[in-house]
C-alpha cells in the first residue's frame, strides 16, 4: 500500500525543487527586451528594455540606452507591450462572500471594523484580477454604512509562495503596519431603517457628530501626555477617525449625486481629512467645485446610466470632463460590479468619450497609486519602484488586447499560455465564485434575481 | 345631401393634402443613402466604398458606390464602417426601466410562478430612456419582454428601437414564452417551486394540461355547433401555441443540468426550444447540436457569480465552431448596468475566439434568423428594412464611435457615442 504513494511523493519533491529554483531565479536580474513600453511617467518607448532585480525595477528605457547586466536572464518580448500593473482603487474581491464583510447592521458608523479580517485569500476573484493585469487593489467594505470600516491595500502575490492568508497580500508601512484607508458613503446606499439615517441631513449630522467626538478624544489623549490615569479608554472607532484627520488614513468616499459630492467636500474641509471621491456619477455636474477643492476622483464606468436613481446621469464622459478641469482621475472596477478582467475597458470607454489616451492610461495605474498614497512604490515603470507589470499582446485600450502575463514584485503571477491560468482569464468550472456577493442594500440582487 | 357629402370628401382631401405637405420635409429625409468605406452587408463579403440606398423605408439598392446611382434629392450619410442595424436577441429594455424603481420595473410579475398569459405588448414602454441608449450604439431591433426569474414569466415581443407607442415599435407582438430553470425561479418558505425537481414537475403538469385543453378544443371544433360551449383559458391558449410551434419556449438556464432538463422537456412535448443564457452550454455542445436548438447566449461580460460561476467568455466561439446557431443578448440586469449593450458583448466575444465576422453575425443576421425576422432585418439586402448603424472605425473596438443609427430609412440617432 505504501508503495502506491511513492510516485506521488516523488512528484511532490520535484515540484518543491522546481519552486525553489524558481525562487532562486528571482535573485538573478531579468531583462525584458524589445517590447513597446508604456512607463506612464515619461513617453511611450517604441522598443524598450525593462530590467528587474529582487522584486524591483532597476532600469527602463530604449533598447539602445539600457545596459543589460551580464548575469541577467534575457526575455525577448519583441512585439509585446509592457505597462505597469493596474491599480484598482476600489475592489470588493474576497471580502463579500457572506454579509457585507465590513461593518454589520448594528449601526451606521463603525470605523473600527477592518475588512482585512473578512477576506478569503482563496477567492477565485484574485486569480481573475491578475488575469486582467491588476497587481494592486484597495479592498473595501461595502457602501451600506456612513462609515463601514477600514480598507486594506494589497498586492496580488499569488505565487512563490502561494498565499495562505490575506496577510501575505498586505502592503505595509516601514513599521510593519498594513496600509489601508477608511470607507465612507453617503446618499441612498447608507440610508435605511433606524439606527441608520433616513435622510441626507441626518447622514451628515451623524458623521459630523462622530468626527467631533473623535477630535475631543484626540484632545484628551494629547492632554494626557502618556499619563495612564488621564488617558481616556481606548476607542477603536474614534482612533480610526483620528487617523483620518491626521492624514494617516485616506478616506475613500462612495458618493454619486452632485449634492452628495458637495457634502463630502464640506465634511472633508471641516475635518481636514484627505479624501478620494468614488463613483461620482454626477461628478461632471460639479467639476468646477471638485477642481477647486483639489480632490481626486476615482470614477466607475458602467455600460448604461441608471440602475439606481443616483446613477441616472452617469456617463462615459465623466473622466474626460474632470481631466479637462485638472482633477486627478483614476478608474476602479468595484469588482464584482465590473469584472477586473476587463478593467482596461473602463479607461478605453472614457477615451472613447473624450479623455486623453495618456490620462486614461494613467487613470489605470499611477493616478490610482497616488489616491492610495502608494505612488512611490507602484503605478509606473521607473527604476526603484516595485517590479509590478503586465505584458500585453496589443494596445491596452483595444478590445482585442489580451493580458499575456502579470508580474508582481518580480514574480510571474499570471501566464495566459498556461491552461490553469487561462481558465481564470476566460472562465469555466472553478473560475467563478459560487456565492452571490452582497454589498449592502440591494434586495433585488439577492432575493430571487439571477444577478 | 349629396353636395354635403361631396364637400365632406373635399375637405377630407384637403386635410390629406395638408398632412402630406407637412410631412414632405421628413418624407424627403426618409429618402436616404448611406455610404461606407466598408459596408458589412452580412449577405456576402464586405463592400469597399459601398452605398446603401433606402427608399420609403426599404433598401432599394446596395453595392459599390461608383456603380449605384443615388437619386436626386436623397440625403447622404457617410461613415467609415456601415453595418445592418444591430439586433439584441434578448433584452428587457422597455420593461426594466433606467431608474430601477418599482414604478418602472415591469419585467417580472411575482404573483404566481406560471403566467404565460402575460403579454409583452401590454407592458412595453416605447419611450423608456434605455431604448434611446442602446439605439445610440446602433441597436435597431430588440427581442424583449418578460424576464427570467419565474418558472414561466410571460411572453416576449420584437420591436424596433423607435416609435412613441408599442404599436409604432413592435414588429412581432407575441414571439416567445419566457421560462426559467434554476435557482433564480425557485422560492423559499415552502412555496413552489422550491427545487429543480418540482420546477420540472410543474412545467410538465402545465404542458399536459395544455395538451388536454387542445384536444378538448379540437374535439369541440370538430363537433361544430353541437359542441358544448367551452370557456377560454388564456394561459392554456398560450401554452397550446407553444405546443403548436407558433411560439417557442425561451428557457433561461445557467447550469448544465438545467440545460439537460430543458432539452428533455422539449423532447417530451415536442415544442420549439430556444436556450437562453446557457452558461454551461460548452459541456453539452453535442446534445444541443443534436436537438437542433439555437442558443441566445448570456452577455459575454456576465459576472461569474452564483449560478453564473462557471460561465466562459469562449462559449460563443465554441458553439459557433460546432455549428450551433448563436445570438448574443444584453440579458436582464437587476442593478447596474441596468442594461448591457450587445455591441460591447460582441466585442468581448470577438476577443475570446469569435472572428470579427462571426461576432457581428451574432448581433445581426444570425440573431434575425433565430428570432424569425430575417426577412425584414439583420442584413443589408434589397427589399429589407432600411435599418443601418454607422461607425467611425471597427464597430467592436472599445474606442470606436457609433455616429448614427437609421431605422426604416429615418435617421433616429446622430449622437456620436
Amino acid at each position: 500500500m505504501r508503495l502506491r504513494y511513492l510516485p506521488r511523493i516523488v512528484v511532490c519533491l520535484a515540484v518543491v525543487a522546481l519552486t525553489q529554483s524558481a525562487a532562486h531565479a528571482q535573485d538573478r536580474p531579468r531583462a525584458f527586451v524589445g517590447a513597446k513600453i508604456i512607463p506612464i511617467e515619461g513617453d511611450e518607448i517604441a522598443a524598450g528594455t525593462l530590467v528587474i532585480e529582487k522584486g524591483k525595477i532597476t532600469a527602463v528605457g530604449p533598447v539602445a540606452d539600457i545596459k543589460i547586466p551580464d548575469n541577467a536572464e534575457k526575455v525577448d518580448v519583441t512585439g509585446k507591450v509592457i505597462m505597469p500593473g493596474l491599480v484598482c482603487t476600489h475592489s470588493h474581491i474576497g471580502g463579500m462572500r457572506t454579509g457585507s464583510g465590513g461593518a454589520d447592521g448594528s449601526g451606521p458608523i463603525q470605523p473600527g471594523v477592518r475588512i482585512m479580517d473578512a477576506i478569503s485569500v482563496h477567492d477565485a476573484g484574485f486569480k481573475r484580477a491578475v488575469a486582467g493585469g491588476l497587481t494592486t487593489l484597495n479592498i473595501m467594505p461595502g457602501s451600506g454604512h456612513l462609515i463601514s470600516g477600514q480598507t486594506i491595500y494589497v498586492k496580488l502575490r499569488l505565487e512563490n509562495p502561494k498565499p495562505r492568508k490575506i496577510d501575505n497580500f498586505f502592503i505595509t508601512a516601514s513599521d510593519g503596519i498594513p496600509l489601508g484607508g477608511l470607507k465612507m458613503a453617503n446618499g441612498t446606499n447608507s440610508m435605511h431603517e433606524p439606527p441608520f439615517p433616513g435622510s441626507r441631513g441626518k447622514s451628515a449630522f451623524l458623521v459630523r457628530e462622530q468626527y467631533i467626538k473623535a477630535r475631543e478624544y484626540h484632545d484628551k489623549v494629547t492632554r494626557a501626555a502618556g499619563d495612564p490615569a488621564k488617558l481616556p479608554p481606548r476607542d477603536l472607532h474614534l482612533e480610526t477617525l483620528v487617523e483620518a484627520m491626521q492624514g494617516k488614513r485616506i478616506v475613500h468616499h462612495h458618493t454619486h449625486r452632485h449634492d452628495d459630492i458637495m457634502t463630502v467636500l464640506r465634511l472633508a474641509s471641516e475635518f481636514q481629512f484627505k479624501v478620494v471621491l468614488h463613483h461620482i456619477s454626477d461628478g461632471w455636474k460639479v467639476a468646477d467645485e471638485i477642481a477647486a477643492a483639489k480632490v481626486p476622483c476615482s470614477v466607475i464606468v458602467i455600460d448604461s446610466p441608471g440602475g439606481k436613481l443616483e446613477a441616472r446621469d452617469s456617463k462615459f464622459e465623466t473622466g474626460g470632463i474632470l481631466e479637462k478641469h485638472g482633477v486627478p482621475v483614476a478608474f476602479h472596477t468595484d469588482d464584482y460590479i465590473t469584472d477586473s478582467r476587463v478593467f482596461r475597458r473602463s479607461a478605453a470607454l472614457a477615451a472613447r468619450a473624450g479623455m486623453s489616451r495618456a490620462g486614461a492610461l494613467k487613470a489605470l495605474t499611477l493616478a490610482g497609486a497616488e489616491m492610495l498614497g502608494l505612488q512611490d512604490r507602484v503605478g509606473s515603470l521607473k527604476a526603484g519602484k516595485d517590479a509590478d507589470f503586465a505584458i500585453l499582446q496589443g494596445d491596452p485600450l483595444s478590445v482585442y488586447c489580451q493580458t499575456q502575463q502579470t508580474w508582481v514584485e518580480g514574480v510571474k503571477v499570471f501566464d495566459r499560455s498556461i491552461a490553469s491560468d487561462h481558465l481564470y482569464a476566460v472562465g469555466g468550472f472553478g473560475a467563478g465564485t459560487e456565492l452571490i456577493p452582497y454589498l449592502c442594500c440591494y434586495d433585488n440582487l439577492t432575493a430571487g434575481s439571477d444577478q | 345631401m349629396i353636395k354635403g357629402v361631396g364637400s365632406q370628401f373635399a375637405s377630407g382631401f384637403a386635410i390629406v393634402a395638408i398632412v402630406a405637405l407637412a410631412c414632405l420635409p421628413s418624407a424627403a429625409q426618409a429618402q436616404l443613402a448611406v455610404r461606407g468605406k466598408v459596408v458589412h452587408t452580412m449577405a456576402g463579403p464586405p463592400i469597399t466604398d459601398g452605398v446603401v440606398v433606402i427608399q420609403d423605408g426599404k433598401i432599394s439598392a446596395i453595392g459599390v458606390a461608383s456603380q449605384i446611382a443615388v437619386p436626386q434629392g436623397f440625403r447622404t450619410l457617410e461613415a467609415a464602417v456601415v453595418t445592418p442595424g444591430l439586433i439584441d436577441a434578448h433584452s428587457t429594455v422597455g420593461f426594466s426601466g433606467i431608474l430601477n424603481q418599482p414604478h418602472d420595473q415591469d419585467q417580472l410579475e411575482h404573483s404566481s410562478p406560471v403566467q404565460p398569459e402575460l403579454r409583452a405588448i401590454d407592458g412595453y414602454n416605447a419611450q423608456e430612456d434605455l431604448i434611446e441608449w442602446v439605439r445610440s450604439f446602433g441597436v435597431t431591433t430588440i427581442h424583449t419582454g418578460h424576464a427570467p426569474g419565474e418558472l414561466i414569466s410571460g411572453q416576449t415581443l420584437i420591436a424596433k428601437t423607435t416609435g412613441r407607442t408599442a404599436a409604432d415599435a413592435v414588429i412581432v407582438e407575441a414571439r416567445a414564452v419566457a421560462a426559467t430553470l434554476g435557482t433564480s425561479a425557485q422560492k423559499t418558505g415552502g412555496k413552489s417551486p422550491g427545487t429543480r425537481g418540482k420546477s420540472m414537475a410543474m412545467l410538465r403538469a402545465e404542458f399536459i394540461k395544455a395538451r388536454e385543453y387542445k384536444e378538448k378544443r379540437d374535439r369541440a371544433a370538430a363537433a361544430g355547433e353541437k359542441a358544448e360551449p367551452t370557456s377560454r383559458d388564456l394561459r392554456m391558449e398560450t401554452l397550446v401555441r407553444v405546443l403548436d410551434g407558433e411560439q417557442p419556449l425561451l428557457v433561461n438556464v445557467q447550469r448544465a443540468q438545467d440545460i439537460a432538463s430543458a432539452l428533455r422537456l422539449a423532447k417530451e412535448f415536442n415544442f420549439k426550444l430556444w436556450l437562453d443564457g446557457a452558461d454551461e452550454a460548452y459541456v453539452l455542445i453535442d446534445e444541443i447540436k443534436a436537438a437542433g436548438v439555437p442558443v441566445i447566449i448570456h452577455p459575454t461580460m456576465t459576472r461569474a457569480f452564483g449560478e453564473h460561476e462557471n460561465l466562459s467568455m469562449e462559449t460563443a466561439a465554441k458553439l459557433v465552431a460546432a455549428g450551433v446557431p448563436v445570438a448574443l443578448q444584453s440579458g436582464y440586469e437587476a442593478y447596474v448596468p441596468k442594461t448591457r449593450v450587445v455591441l460591447f458583448e460582441a466585442g468581448v466575444a470577438a476577443a475570446n475566439g469569435l472572428s470579427f465576422d462571426q461576432a457581428l453575425r451574432t448581433i445581426t443576421i444570425d440573431a434575425a434568423k433565430i428570432l424569425g425576422v430575417d426577412a425584414r432585418v439583420g442584413s443589408l439586402e434589397v427589399g429589407k428594412d432600411g435599418d443601418i448603424a454607422l461607425y467611425d472605425g471597427d464597430p467592436l473596438e472599445y474606442t470606436t464611435h457609433c455616429t448614427g443609427t437609421v431605422i426604416n430609412g429615418r435617421v433616429v440617432s446622430e449622437t456620436v457615442r
